[in-house]
């Protein structure tokens, strides 16, 4: 694991946060939706909020896509649930929400669970596609030509 | 009548996620390392070659089954039980499909770390 794949990691549990709060804020601006009123569903993406949202979520998604390219996803899964944990404290500390001693609780496990999974192997040897072959043809190529 | 839709919708919900997730996982392992991949081939063609692999759409059509099963899940069942018992199952679901379909080596510590995850979701609900 190098520290741009811990950034990638870093990455999933930010964009996913921020792309779900985002879309929470725009959609509360919209109120109750119901299925009679699908062209108002469209009309949402024209909010400032929900296309931020759904930008932020297409960066987490690419993101997702990267660390499962080169980590397992029992890896990725647990490394990348601090999202649960961050909600929680942006809403503790930026919305003053209180957090019970039930829920801080959760955190520690939450926390604990990711300690575990990243102190250990991200991969299980084999079963990824190995480029290095193929690197190393295009760099023969590239000094041919 | 409704908890039983709410339970129902639950199990659809982890079902859909979980193929999406062995999915896509399953896709991107295809593909290989793209970091490697986009600096030499650049980032259009991995995102060519992710696109043109056929159980990468497979994937994100259970992800979008997965999205309205919550849809639904929410207009029958509480928020408070819905998302903590759908997303906490998942983890428990995703380690034993990444090992059956997967072939990953889910060691004691992957089981802990899902379970504590998975038990740590359910509490930050309550």
């Amino acid at each position: 694991m190098t520290f741009r794949k811990y950034l990638v990691l870093a990455g999933i549990t930010v964009f996913s946060t921020a792309g779900d709060s985002l879309l929470a804020r725009g959609m509360k601006e919209f109120g109750g939706f119901s299925l009679h009123n699908l062209s108002g569903l469209l009309l949402a993406i024209l909010n400032p909020w929900v296309a931020l949202g759904i930008l932020f979520l297409l960066t987490f998604f690419a993101c997702y896509m990267s660390a499962l390219s080169w980590a397992d996803l029992t890896y990725v899964l647990p490394a990348t649930s601090l999202a649960y944990v961050l909600v929680a404290l942006v809403g503790h500390f930026r919305l003053h929400e209180e957090i019970s001693p039930t829920r801080w609780l959760g955190i520690a496990l939450i926390t604990a669970g990711v300690g575990f999974v990243a102190a250990g192997p991200s991969v299980t040897p084999g079963l990824h596609r190995d480029n290095s072959a193929e690197v190393a043809r295009d760099a023969v190529s590239q000094e041919v030509e | 009548m409704n908890e039983l839709y709410a339970w129902a919708a639950i199990a659809l919900i982890i079902l859909a996620s979980t193929t999406g997730d062995v999915l896509l996982s399953y896709s991107m392992k295809r593909v290989g390392n793209v970091g490697e991949l986009g600096k030499r081939r650049g980032l259009l063609a991995v995102v060519g070659r992710v696109l043109t692999t056929p159980t990468f759409a497979l994937g994100v059509m259970a992800m979008g089954v997965a999205f309205y099963s919550l849809l639904f899940g929410l207009s029958w069942g509480n928020l408070s039980l819905v998302v903590p018992a759908s997303a906490s199952l998942t983890f428990v679901a995703n380690a034993l499909a990444a090992r059956i379909f997967l072939h990953e080596r889910v060691g004691r510590r992957r089981w802990i770390a899902a379970l504590l995850v998975a038990g740590g979701v359910v509490l930050m609900a309550v």
